[in-house]
């Protein structure tokens, strides 16, 4: 009796060895005002190291924009859903270009921040987390650009339709997330041992995007490459994400759900193969 | 009886030395396709190195920590002393988690936090004011608690008139205090702290040492204080633990741990290779340094004894006149507090490969203790300064590293500030007392 109180009166054992799925969820909660402050960091340092600002995130997108209008809509005449050129591809990027930030910027997380992780402990997965809601800020604002362009087509009197679907991009919003979260993770937990896997990152970000429905509709990609495309978890969530605002897109439930569990495996993946890495990565980068 | 609140048990830790990947994918690929695939030797083997199974199982392992046990109470201030590479920064990380241990564990009570090195997290582009908060949270406090102690956070920095400039304006001692400030009013209850006391002016070191002090025997908590200076070791730790190659060689009473260091012959690490790289000397070159060994190269100096410093340099061109400088830093501020004359060492013309060697002493009790940079110099002395010369100068490379297991009353000090760094050395004398007696 004494014995057994004794033992839990400690707050803290550090051992060697935990289990896999020791998650530490409960020290990433008690540490909810480090991933506020971490976002106020990335956004303050972003604003004030640059001259136009906040202004950055919509050239980006916009220019964007315009060179696939260009290239992709004039020169190759890629079928757009019968949709406008500008606003379909705008709604692709703004979609892919935050899957593609979460993923590129959690990706580094382990050597961006070697320094401070081998100085004081917190529980690693709140940096990761701080750079998907970091994003989240950028993604609002390039929204904002998308529904600016949307407003300016329904007011020149161009014929679109919200679906229901629009329900569901919260749940988009989400996957978007957790997919970027999941292979960034993996990728800066292989990293710490592979440093030539950085290359790859950047590299197969832009690849991945053509094997999404980025510039062309699922509906005008070839029959026998289409199963390809459609397996990848970010096809589905923009296809969605366009009918669901611009009224033409592909949309199941099926492929919803299969997506939702292809990111939910990703994502799980790579949080324990996070969390295995952490333990002692200070070690070995 | 009191409560432990850190209680360690066979802790031990090992690092792999030597190449355990190749560092890239393609590399580990190719490996494992020459070695295993085609059965033939591994090309990235280093040359020389045995490839038998039992013999690679020890010499790969370097056990950094081996089966340390020792517990702490509740209040308690404890020193960790040991020379370089003895494990003392292993122990430190793994009580506050930056890495994981191989083996045993460490049970605590309450929150840690650590000052492995202050500042961490600090963004260039933030006003101190948003770095207080960052800086908090990173070291495990909740915002709430940040606010309610800001205004005791930006006194105790003394830089509240810059709050909210962003830090990268800050000079590097307002850095630091700000730091500082931030990690000393951390609620945890055990506090960890790695040789912060290196940084920062004199003053504000005082204010850290007396703000720790007052932090263990005022509220309570727990100390763990690692640090090459002995002298704060002393004024603050009533315990010290001795590490000896990752093991615990001591752990009692602080004064008879340093006094047992201080007598180890093993414990000199003074960095002589700096003499043997050519690149970083300052001076043209025509003489140099060979060998400078600080009261026969024993670490810690006692400032109550003659301290003697033995020169030995090598003449590598011929040289007109050889004449020696030896200038002391002061123990916080670096700036320099005293100087040698010059010193003729041969008026006469030495020839190329001549070695020279003398030892200079400081008088016994000239020094109060403490860190004290040294500056050698050889040169050639003019009148006109611009055309006064050196041959060599080894400038804080080497420190005089004074330690005394007394204290500053028991020396004959006066402990209440100010310090100053070395004895005046007064005769009194006309001594006359008239004594009256009131009613």
């Amino acid at each position: 009796m004494n014995r057994n109180e004794r033992i839990q009166d400690w707050d803290l054992i550090i051992e060697g060895k935990t289990s896999l799925f020791d998650l530490k969820f409960n020290d990433v909660w008690q540490y909810r005002d480090l991933l506020a402050l971490l976002v106020k960091r990335d956004f303050i340092s972003f604003y004030k190291q640059t001259v136009f600002g906040p202004l950055w995130f919509f050239i980006q997108p916009l220019f964007t924009m315009i060179v696939y209008t260009f290239v992709f809509g004039n020169l190759a005449g890629i079928s757009t859903d019968g949709l406008p050129q500008p606003l379909f591809y705008l709604a692709g990027i703004t979609a892919w270009s935050y899957f593609a930030d979460c993923l590129t910027k959690t990706s580094t997380v382990f050597r961006d921040n070697a320094n401070i992780f081998g100085k004081v402990y917190f529980p690693r997965l709140i940096m990761p987390l701080s750079i998907v809601v970091s994003n989240l800020i950028r993604f609002g604002v390039q929204f904002l650009l998308f529904l600016v362009l949307l407003a300016y087509y329904y007011a020149i009197g161009v014929e679109l339709a919200f679906s229901w679907v629009l329900l569901l991009s919260p749940v988009l919003l989400v996957l978007m997330a957790l997919f970027g979260l999941g292979l960034g993770l993996i990728i800066t937990a292989l990293t710490t041992k592979y440093r030539d896997l950085t290359f790859l990152v950047t590299f197969g970000v832009q690849l991945m995007m053509y094997g999404t429905t980025v510039i062309y509709p699922l509906n005008a990609a070839p029959e026998n490459y289409k199963p390809w495309i459609a397996a990848n978890p970010m096809t589905t969530i923009i296809e969605t994400f366009r009918l669901a605002f611009l009224g033409a897109g592909n949309f199941s439930w099926a492929s919803l759900g299969y997506s939702s569990v292809a990111i939910g495996v990703i994502f799980i993946l790579g949080v324990l193969i996070f969390n295995k890495t952490e333990r002692s990565f200070v070690d070995t980068i | 009886m009191s409560r432990k609140v850190i209680e360690v048990h066979q802790l031990s830790k090992a690092y792999q030395i030597g190449e355990f990947t190749t560092g890239t994918l393609s590399k580990d690929l190719e490996r494992w396709w020459i070695t295993r695939v085609r059965g033939k030797e591994d090309p990235f083997l280093k040359v020389g190195e045995t490839n038998q199974r039992d013999k690679r199982g020890d010499s790969n392992v370097v056990w950094s920590l081996r089966d340390i046990n020792f517990s702490i109470d509740q209040g308690e201030a404890v020193g960790i002393i040991g020379k370089n590479g003895a494990g003392k920064s292993t122990l430190l990380k793994l009580l506050s988690r930056v890495t994981a241990p191989t083996a045993g564990n460490i049970k605590v009570k309450g929150r840690i936090a650590s000052l492995l090195e202050v500042g961490t997290g600090f963004h260039p582009e933030l006003t101190g004011r948003e770095n207080i908060y960052l800086n908090g949270a990173i070291l495990g406090m909740r915002k709430r608690e940040i606010s309610r102690k800001l205004e005791e956070i930006v006194d105790f920095s003394g830089v509240e008139r810059y709050i909210d400039t962003p830090v990268k304006r800050y000079s590097s001692g307002m850095y630091v205090r700000l730091a500082f400030a931030v990690a000393a009013h951390l609620e945890s209850e055990i506090l960890i702290v790695d040789e912060v006391l290196a940084v920062g002016d004199a003053d504000f070191q005082k204010k850290c040492l007396g703000k720790m002090g007052e932090v263990s025997k005022g509220e309570g908590r727990t100390i763990l204080f690692v640090s090459h200076n002995m002298a704060s070791v002393k004024a603050l730790c009533s315990r010290a633990i001795l590490l000896t190659d990752g093991q615990i060689s001591m752990n009692r009473d602080t004064s008879s741990v340093i006094k047992s260091y201080l007598n180890d012959p093993r414990s000199v690490p003074l960095e002589r290779d700096f003499l043997r790289d050519p690149a970083i000397r300052r001076g043209n070159g025509e003489a140099r340094f060979a060998e400078i060994l600080v009261n026969d190269g024993v670490e810690f100096i006692d400032p109550s004894k003659t301290i003697s410093i033995q020169c030995t340099i090598q003449v590598q061109k011929v040289i007109e006149s050889l004449f020696f400088t030896l200038m002391l830093r002061g123990r916080e501020s670096s700036e320099p507090i005293g100087a040698s004359r010059m010193i003729p060492v041969s008026k006469e013309n030495l020839e190329a490969g001549t070695i020279v060697s003398f030892t200079i002493s400081l008088p016994p009790g000239l020094l109060r203790t403490g860190m004290y940079p040294a500056y050698f110099w050889i040169g050639k002395p003019r009148k006109i300064i611009g055309e006064h010369y050196p041959y060599d100068v080894v400038d804080s490379r080497f420190y005089l590293n004074c330690v005394s297991d007394k204290d500053e009353y028991e020396l004959g000090y006066n402990p209440s500030d100010p310090v100053g760094f070395f004895t005046i050395d007064t005769k009194m004398r006309n001594l006359n007392i008239d004594q009256y007696v009131i009613k």
